[in-house]
């Protein structure tokens, strides 16, 4: 088929707006699967990701379109995640579309994240067109959404398809508009090999599952290929396309098109997503641009509950890493937690999304440590550390100044809810950049925030603070000098390491008074009275004391029901096992990420 | 002939007149038809276990028999005669052994008690629960004190020397000063036996599930000053302590209660009701239509396990360490063929360390007040590590 009957797209939209949906329907309407074989959603196949209601990893299905005008098309729809750790995989998902369909809810209108996602696509140059979702529901209201991109994206709205994606309304407009408003792709077959990575996969038979759009030459089996980036170099064994579910293998790919190719890799690591694949014996001239190495952002403690899945958790994390070559870990020793690891993430979700897929996938059980970021930590001696693990925190009088990450931020909100959202982010020391108003009740507000501000519960005090309608975004913008200082906690006059904290001075204080008191609130009480203190360096900053167990006591044993006692002594015992043992105190596992919860209530 | 050993029996009656508020027991109201087939059951379930032990019935001479509940006395006291009749058909009873039955408050009529003592029940056990009429309200209970006053005459006057009076502590809106007034109270009544304990708000109780409605519990330290005055003042009016919440006038310690302490051997009879013998423990069935179905016919036991070595060595720490004399490493040698300080010597060190355990002769350990106030800890250590 040639390239003009081929279309390479992506569906973007703020979340919850309807893009899984959409890609569905678009699936089934295409004819290639039954009604009967679709999945609620095709493109999620991951279990933790249906329960989560969002997309990690990008992927992509090809469909076939039988259009009005008696042709037949291919669809690549490819997937992008929808949320802002994995800002550099859609990057380079959209870098492998030539264009992009824009859901927008036709009740919540323009969110952050399609401001966010259309200027990123057009950034990549892709024909944006817009999709008004969801008008099936009471509240929608299309005229006003479409006014709304008109005026504040500067997109041509007025035919745009008005659809429900849940009921299957009006999607042939969808798939018609795919076909006039995309533009095919361009490239030449005959040109010297050119493709990107936008995604890969491990798979135990075939090795490294490479996901990638041809953009110039062919490739087919036998084809010797080279990772412009990591220089790895491998034969070519297969190469395929898409179909919904399934890789189907053909003869060959050439411009244009988007598909899979394997060649025995071994690891997900030498085929980064963004890298450009070139032929080995007839080279490209140059990469294509855009390719960077993601690095994380958001680094904890990871250790096995028993101490003895040790190996058990390593070999997890090896696992995982297959597939997700931005996640980092290696080995460190806590004195509270025994041996573990730092664990390196896009974000936090990125981290959620790993510890659950850690226990249950691997039926792990873990006891993660406060989530930070990583500090630059400049030394008296002119020497610079990258400071990922608190407890490796040079002493006080070693240290000239620390710098620490901040994000540009750009939060949409309804006006009524601009007061207390700008008080949010002065509390969590955000710089105010500026204000626009995108309609007359709803207003863009810019910020500068650190990013150890924002991974704890930014996301959730947002919604909570604006009643769920304020929507954001944000990029690491860089390195600002910070005043910081370690904060530790005492338990029973011992410092627990995994519990030290970075923290802004100024709230240091404050944060310390917070963490003794959850602390208290996690800890049982013992048969003695325990003392926990949060101090910066020697100097205590806050205390609070779990008082000594006065009574537990079972006064009646009811007509001789000796199993009945003999199981609640069980259970006494049982829940002592699910504690740490520090010094004489036993903690409980879950107080270890009490930091990560100070601002509840 | 041969000397025989020691059997206790228990008989469930799990009937009430009314729940009460904190009762998380087996126990309900239920009309009178369906009082009569429980019943039935239970002369069935008797006869058909005696039928099942043949001979071996014979090794055994009944020490104890307990009627609890529910409430024992809110069923006709020919059904308690018959079932005493159809224990004596079945079962030795050459001595004089402790037959108990807890009655309600407020439904101990002469005729009732005449009964029970012409059956040969000589120990009666009330569930008082507070002297004080606006703490029986709060609880749900449907007795006044004025009520007990007269069944506790009726009782007197019936010929019953051997009486215990249950109380609770730490009850909602109660005071030290009338935990103080309700023990004196009680004390005045001059019972025999006295078991006092604290309430405990177990889950699914409308206690539980309705904090709200009730006048605030006391808090914990509170509730620890109520039971060290209850112990003092039973101590100056000459109870003596036996067991962690049992009191007693010399001579009257419930031989019933301590068997259970002892792990003698008892069965246990009715809905729910949990047995020992030749090492295996047993609890029926808890649905009453299957009890009553089932009974007589084939086995209504629900649960059944057999006590390995381990699980009698625990049992033997964790039951004996409620009595005030606590145990004697003596007896553990006997049984089990090894010192208690080669199985548990490191973890009697720590108690005892740690002041909850004391040493009271060459190898007899009990729990010392401390100890005490927080008995479940301590006990739980005494669990043996298993894989």
């Amino acid at each position: 088929m040639n390239q003009e009957h081929i279309r390479n797209f992506c569906i973007i939209a703020h979340i919850d707006h309807g893009k899984s949906t959409l890609a569905d329907r678009i699936i089934e309407k295409t004819g290639l699967l039954t009604s009967r074989e679709m999945q609620e959603q095709i493109l999620d196949n991951m279990d933790l990701e249906r329960e989560r209601g969002i997309t990690i990893k990008a992927q992509a299905v090809r469909t076939v379109y039988k259009a009005k005008n008696g042709e037949e098309y291919i669809f690549n729809l490819i997937d992008t995640p929808g949320h802002v750790d994995f800002n550099y995989e859609v990057s380079r998902a959209l870098a492998a579309c030539d264009g992009a369909i824009l859901v927008v809810d036709a009740a919540q209108g323009i969110e952050a994240q399609t401001l966010a996602n259309v200027y990123l696509a057009l950034d990549h140059d892709l024909d944006v067109f817009p999709v008004i979702n969801k008008i099936d529901l009471p509240s929608a209201d299309p005229q006003r959404v479409i006014d709304e991109i008109e005026d504040v994206i500067g997109l041509e709205a007025q035919d745009a398809p008005q659809i429900s994606a849940k009921n299957g309304l009006n999607i042939e407009d969808v798939l018609e508009q795919i076909i006039t408003r995309i533009p095919a792709p361009g490239g030449s077959a005959q040109a010297p090999l050119q493709a990107l990575i936008f995604d890969s996969l491990y798979d135990s038979y075939k090795g490294v599952i490479v996901f990638c759009r041809i953009q110039e030459g062919t490739v087919r089996k036998g084809t010797k290929i080279r990772m412009m980036a990591t220089g790895a170099v491998e034969e070519v064994v297969e190469v395929g396309y898409f179909g919904a579910g399934q890789f189907i293998p053909c003869e060959e790919l050439s411009a244009g098109m988007v598909g899979y190719l394997t060649a025995s890799i071994k690891n997900v690591s030498d085929t980064r997503v963004g890298d450009t694949i070139t032929d080995d014996e007839r080279p490209c001239e140059k990469p294509l641009p855009g390719y960077k190495k993601v690095n994380p952002m958001v680094y904890c403690g990871m250790y096995p509950a028993d101490g003895a899945k040790y190996q058990d958790l390593r070999e997890a994390l090896e696992k995982l890493q297959l597939n997700d070559a931005s996640l980092q870990f290696e080995p460190e020793t806590s004195i509270a937690l025994g041996f573990g690891f730092r664990c390196g993430f896009l974000g936090l979700l990125h981290l959620e999304i790993i510890q659950e897929r850690l226990e249950r996938e691997y039926n792990l059980d873990l006891v993660t440590t406060a989530p930070g970021v990583i500090y630059k930590v400049h030394k008296t001696n002119g020497e610079v550390i990258e400071l990922t693990n608190p407890s490796n925190m040079p002493d006080p009088s070693e240290i000239s100044y620390m710098e620490e990450p901040v994000v540009s931020a750009e939060i949409m909100v309804t006006t009524e809810y601009v007061g207390p959202i700008m008080k949010l982010c002065q509390e969590r020391r955000g710089v105010y950049v500026g204000m626009e108003y995108i309609e007359q009740t709803r207003a863009m507000l810019r910020y500068e925030l650190p990013l150890n501000e924002i991974i704890y519960d930014f996301f959730d005090a947002l919604k909570s603070r604006s009643r769920g309608y304020a929507s954001f975004d944000y990029e690491i913008k860089g390195y600002v000098r910070s005043n910081l200082c370690k904060l530790d906690i005492l338990i029973n006059r011992e410092e627990v390491d995994a519990l030290s904290f970075i923290v802004y001075a100024g709230s240091a204080e404050e944060r310390g008074r917070k963490m003794c008191e959850k602390l208290k609130a996690e800890i049982p009480r013992h048969l003695f009275e325990i003392p926990i203190q949060a101090a910066i360096g020697s100097r205590v900053i806050a205390r609070e004391n779990v008082k000594a167990l006065r009574k537990d006591v079972l006064a009646k044993c009811y007509g001789g029901d000796i199993s009945r006692k003999k199981k609640l002594l069980e259970k006494q015992k049982e829940g002592k096992k699910r504690m740490r043992q520090i010094g004489n105190v036993e903690i409980p596992q879950k107080a270890f990420m009490s930091v990560l919860k100070l601002d509840e209530e | 002939m041969k000397s025989r050993r020691e059997l206790g029996i228990y008989v469930h009656i799990p009937f009430c007149v009314r729940k009460c508020d904190y009762c998380d027991f087996l126990s309900a109201p239920a009309d009178r038809s369906v009082q009569e087939d429980y019943m039935q059951a239970l002369l069935r379930e008797i006869s058909r276990t005696a039928q099942l032990l043949g001979k071996k019935t014979e090794d055994y001479e009944v020490q104890s028999v307990f009627f609890g509940g529910g409430t024992p006395s809110a069923v006709g006291e020919s059904w308690i005669v018959q079932i005493m009749e159809a224990l004596y058909r079945h079962f030795c009873f050459s001595g004089c052994p402790e037959v108990t039955i807890e009655c309600n408050p407020g439904t101990l009529t002469k005729q009732k008690a005449a009964a029970y003592r012409k059956a040969g029940i000589n120990r009666i056990s009330f569930g008082l629960q507070a002297a004080d009429d606006r703490l029986l309200k709060i609880l749900g209970r449907i007795h006044t004190v004025h009520d007990f006053e007269r069944s506790m005459e009726t009782a007197r006057s019936e010929g019953f020397g051997n009486i215990n009076i249950d109380v609770m502590s730490a009850l909602p809106g109660q005071t030290l000063a009338d935990c103080e007034r309700g023990i004196r109270r009680i004390m005045a009544y001059a019972p025999e036996h006295i078991s006092a304990y604290s309430l405990i708000v177990e889950e699914g109780t409308p206690l539980f599930n309705n904090p709200d409605r009730y006048p605030p519990l006391p808090d914990e330290d509170e509730e620890r000053e109520m039971y060290y005055r209850i112990r003092e003042l039973l101590g100056q009016g000459g109870y003596r302590q036996y067991e962690i919440s049992n009191f007693a006038r010399e001579g009257f310690e419930c031989r019933h209660n301590l068997s259970y302490w002892n792990r003698a051997d008892y069965l246990g009879f009715g809905l729910g009701a949990a047995s020992l013998f030749e090492g295996c423990r047993m609890t029926n069935i808890r649905s009453l239509t299957e009890y009553i179905k089932a009974a007589g016919a084939e086995a209504v036991i629900g649960e059944e396990a057999r006590l390995s070595r381990e699980d009698s060595m625990e049992e033997f720490m964790f039951l004996g360490l409620r009595k005030t004399a606590g145990i004697d490493g003596r007896d553990f040698e006997r049984m089990f063929g090894q010192t208690v300080e080669s199985v548990y010597g490191s973890v009697l060190d720590k108690h005892i360390k740690l002041g909850l355990l004391e040493k009271t002769g060459q190898s007899a350990y009990r729990l010392t007040y401390k100890g005490v106030d927080v008995s479940n800890v301590v006990l739980s250590e005494f669990l043996l590590p298993r894989d």
